[in-house]
């Protein structure tokens, strides 16, 4: 960081010598981000354990393996992106082609975020690498293991000239945002989001802000043993196995039918039990609260009495092992904290309903989430959801797997991001979309050059609307005249 | 009431922070209510501005010749037609764009069906520019609209009578519910940019462009920002002359004298060639706008006496002094500065460091044509860029090594024609992209959607985790059934 701005103009030097468009570049440096992965599975396992005491299996389904995924897919499809699209023309274009060429957009920075401190770097990586473009990662100082595994690590597997990885905390990250950049890809909370894009605006930047935001998960009144259960489990493991709730697309609170809430609480008892045992905090399958500011923040949030009193299950707190244990709070008062704020922990308010209906009036009346879990078989309410409320994503019946999906765009809109990325969408975020047209010289229509008069403006007028008998006509003199003289 | 009118009591406007907050909170409210998310309000939005544009183009020339003494032909082409097209074009694909796109899904999210909708962002504010005031006002509304959202359309203060137009049309031909007009200037886009919005489309310059992305970032509101910068075209001297030249004209002097962002800002060709292109440009000019230019009525006027000086100012600098080899007469009553050609001026002269936006084209000579893609590169990247050349291997190398928010090969501006373009700039020329379809993408929220049934999941996703179940998930996710198969079976050591 002695020179910044030299490093980074070096890096500018080298990107404009073209060194990260070719196909070839692009797949090595992907290529070694899957070699770092693969290579380095058991430090990133202990990294991400010590970290944020995530279990290995966690780690390797929400970090590690999901960006293996993501990057095959890119390497897949990445000539296909790559390729320049073909635009239709109107047949009166004569000789002219055009098409749509993406091209890198230049020198990118990404910051990233303490809770999938390797997966989310890795993931916007890939779209920024796919794209051609130059790239400072600055990974969470949060998560310190694993940006430090990234700060030695990826120079090992990738062109240095062309990514480089600076760790840093606020000043650093404050230092990084006065330069100018070509993107900004920013994870992490809507406070710092406002600050990111502030500091963009100075140099024109756009921004792709992944926010957050509270995730609900409405869940209708089900009658099946069968459906009942593998809801339940599915919200559980949304809410407590990613990263002990410390996840942007994390499910924050539920919405339920009174009737249905002692049911619904009973069911989870028990999955809860099959997953974490009798005491969890022995289980090693669920993961700590990242420090103990954010520990302390959880637990203030239960601080109320009247808070405090609506705790159904678990509550159990240990701020040396900054263990929270899977927690559930029925009708939390509404102008509360828990309610107000993202929750980001082992936390799982759930309020109840007169009919789960009105769950959609209780969204609209919120800021728009990231995403929008309903648990229900109702068309008619699925589509009530999908027509009423707005949110990054919707996932009916399930929850978070909405972030494998490298077919679907992942970002907020609202308060709970501004951009898209994953597969296609990562590729397309980080390029610009060049418009080309090619003309020939042989084809001019006499009626496009000054002087003006009526007549080559009732010409333009047929050649716009595709009139070509209107032309003709013109041409000959028969056409139609405009009512409109010009002086 | 379609348009807030701005009472002007002793000069003083009346839409203050008070009057924007309850604009937006009127329309937030319509919005809410669900009223422009069906297709037929969409549909008769958009049929009522092509009506609108179709039953008044003379009073829209009337009003672009008092704003701007735009030559008809240019206010009737350039900004109506160009209207009436984007709206025949959204009518016709409204229905496509709004069908949900199904998307595939994967083997890890197995078994499931996925969709992405578009839906609508909310209210917008859109803040358009002088120079094109009717169509750069109106385009992004018809991609607002067709997307379903509500909007505030506030015109340049700088064009006023289109300004006042727009206001009165606005408030007759669409739903004054969630359609609005607001007039003003400074004062009243400060009270509008307090408000949170959910889309902030701003035409203009880059200056300006800054402010309105910090006023954006406290709401976290995306913006589109169509910018300019100095759009060059590159002359090589294996071109056809003729046609060249005329295609320069008709995209810098004959877009608004000059006064348009995709206009070629500056030329750069050869040393060698550089005098045939001068005779040609002169010839070619004559030819369009006779001998005495400056009472041309086929030439836009400069907009206002501020912009003039500013023009003046470039003309005057020492720099290009004894430079001028076409042109250069100026009639500062009429606001009105004569096609001028400056020939070899310096690179560190003011009209080089600064977008020119009116009459004056500098043609810069190098020795090699490439030359001048360093010369371009070197600066920021430009709205646009053009080359004239037959040169194919030049054509491609220009196509893959200029940076530019669009480029057209043997051209100018035709791109901002076709709507299965994206129109947009890149870096200082702006963010977003719009015509067409790109359009109802500016204005949509890409939402993802996944279904699920309560069947098939794999007991391997949850906790307690085991080594069994890492190995498992590893071998789906790299799809290596044989692993898969093993690992069921405790045969892998995965």
């Amino acid at each position: 960081m002695e020179d910044l701005e030299g490093e980074l103009g070096a890096m500018r030097e080298y990107h404009d010598g073209g060194n990260t468009r070719d196909a070839s570049w692009r797949r090595a440096q992907l290529r070694g981000l899957l070699l770092l992965l693969l290579e380095n599975q058991a430090e990133i396992f202990s990294a991400l354990q010590q970290d944020l005491g995530k279990h290995p299996a966690e780690a390797y389904r929400d970090e590690i393996g999901s960006a293996v995924k993501s990057i095959n897919y890119a390497l897949h499809h990445l000539k296909g992106w790559m390729s320049n699209k073909k635009a239709k023309l109107p047949a009166v274009a004569l000789l002219t082609t055009a098409a749509i060429i993406p091209e890198p957009l230049g020198l990118v920075l990404i910051i990233s975020s303490w809770n999938f401190p390797i997966g989310l770097s890795i993931e916007s990586l890939i779209g920024v690498i796919s794209a051609g473009n130059s790239v400072v990662l600055k990974p969470s100082e949060l998560a310190p293991t694993c940006s430090s595994f990234l700060a030695r690590k990826m120079p090992l597997y990738l062109d240095t000239k062309a990514v480089r990885v600076i760790e840093g905390g606020p000043a650093i990250g404050e230092q990084l945002l006065l330069q100018r950049w070509d993107k900004i890809f920013f994870t992490g909370s809507t406070r710092v989001g406002r600050i990111v894009m502030t500091a963009a605006a100075k140099h024109l930047t756009p921004v792709t802000l992944e926010l957050g935001g509270k995730c609900p998960a409405i869940v209708d009144t089900l009658s099946s043993s069968w459906d009942k259960k593998a809801a339940v489990e599915r919200i559980l493991g949304a809410k407590f196995s990613a990263c002990a709730g410390q996840a942007c697309i994390g499910i924050d609170y539920i919405l339920v039918e009174q009737k249905f809430c002692s049911a619904l609480v009973e069911l989870m008892r028990v999955n809860l039990k099959t997953m974490f045992g009798e005491n969890p905090k022995q289980s090693r399958s669920i993961a700590r609260i990242v420090n103990r500011h954010h520990f302390q923040r959880l637990k203030s949030l239960l601080d109320d009495p009247k808070i405090r009193g609506s705790v159904v299950h678990g509550g159990f707190m240990d701020e040396d092992d900054l263990f929270i244990e899977p927690t559930i709070l029925v009708d939390p008062p509404l102008e509360s904290a828990i309610m107000e704020d993202e929750i980001f922990g082992p936390l799982l308010p759930i309020i109840t309903l007169n009919k789960i209906e009105d769950s959609i009036r209780f969204l609209k009346s919120r800021p728009k989430p990231l995403s929008i879990y309903a648990f229900t078989k109702d068309e008619s309410l699925q589509r009530r959801i999908l027509s009423e409320t707005s949110s990054g994503s919707v996932v009916f019946n399930d929850a978070l797997i909405q972030y494998l999906a490298d077919a679907l765009p992942f970002g907020g809109v609202g308060g709970s991001g501004i951009g898209k990325y994953h597969g296609k969408f990562s590729f397309d975020e980080f390029s610009h979309q060049k418009a080309v047209a090619w003309r020939s010289f042989l084809v001019d229509f006499w009626f496009r050059f000054p002087p003006w008069n009526g007549y080559k403006l009732q010409l333009f007028q047929n050649f716009y609307e595709y009139d070509y008998i209107g032309i003709v006509l013109t041409v000959l003199g028969i056409g139609k005249q405009r009512a409109i003289h010009l002086s | 009431m379609g348009s807030e009118v701005v009472e002007k009591s002793g000069g003083k406007a009346s839409f203050d922070v008070g009057a924007a907050a309850e604009l937006v909170e009127g329309l937030r409210g319509a919005f809410a209510a669900g009223r422009t998310r069906s297709y037929h309000w969409r549909q008769s939005q958009l049929q009522g501005l092509l009506k609108m544009t179709e039953e008044h183009e003379q009073e829209i020339a009337d009003s672009l010749r008092a704003d701007l003494s735009k030559p008809e032909f240019e206010s009737f082409i350039y900004e109506a037609a160009m209207l009436k097209n984007s709206c025949r074009l959204a009518l016709k694909e409204l229905k496509r764009w709004m069908v949900p796109e199904k998307a595939k899904t994967s083997v890890t999210t197995f078994p499931s069906s996925a969709e992405i909708l578009s839906e609508p962002l909310g209210v917008v504010l859109i803040i358009s520019a002088w120079n094109y005031p009717y169509y750069l006002s109106l385009d992004p509304v018809v991609g607002a609209i067709a997307a379903g959202n509500a909007v505030v359309l506030k015109p340049s203060e700088v064009a006023p009578a289109t300004s006042s137009l727009l206001a009165k049309l606005v408030g007759e031909y669409l739903d004054a519910t969630c359609v609005r007009v607001v007039e003003g200037a400074v004062p009243e886009t400060s009270a509008l940019l307090e408000q949170k919005w959910d889309k902030i489309f701003y035409t203009g310059n880059g200056r300006v462009g800054r402010i309105i992305m910090a006023a954006a970032a406290k709401h976290l509101t995306p913006v589109v920002l169509e910018l300019g910068g100095k759009s060059p075209a590159v002359v090589d001297s294996d071109t056809d002359l003729k046609v060249s030249c005329r295609r320069i004209i008709v995209g810098k002097w004959g877009c608004n004298n000059g006064q348009a962002c995709v206009s070629p800002d500056y030329i750069i060709t050869t040393k060698d060639y550089a005098p045939k292109l001068v005779d040609a440009f002169k010839h070619e000019l004559e030819k369009f706008y006779g001998k005495n230019p400056l009472g041309s009525k086929d030439l836009s006027r400069i907009v206002n006496s501020n912009h003039f000086s500013r023009l003046s100012k470039l003309l005057d600098d020492d720099k290009v002094s004894g430079k001028v080899v076409h042109g250069g007469q100026r009639d500062e009553s009429e606001l009105r500065i004569e096609p001028t050609i400056l020939l070899d001026v310096p690179r560190d002269s003011l009209i080089m460091e600064e977008e020119i936006f009116g009459p004056l084209l500098p043609i810069l000579t190098v020795t090699k044509i490439e030359e001048s893609f360093d010369i371009i590169n070197s600066g920021t990247k430009p709205l646009a860029a053009y080359l004239f050349t037959n040169d194919k291997k030049l054509k491609e190398k220009f196509v893959t090594c200029v940076m530019a928010g669009g480029m057209v090969v043997n051209d100018t501006t035709v791109h901002l024609a076709v709507p299965t373009v994206p129109f947009g700039g890149v870096g200082e020329s702006g963010m977003g992209a719009y015509h067409g379809k790109f359009s109802f993408d500016a204005f949509s929220h890409k939402k993802a959607v996944v279904y699920r049934s309560f069947m098939g999941d794999a007991a391997l996703r949850y906790p307690p985790y085991t080594s069994l179940k890492l190995r498992l998930m590893r071998a789906l996710i790299t799809g290596r059934l044989f692993t898969i198969l093993g690992a069921i079976f405790g045969l892998s050591s995965d």
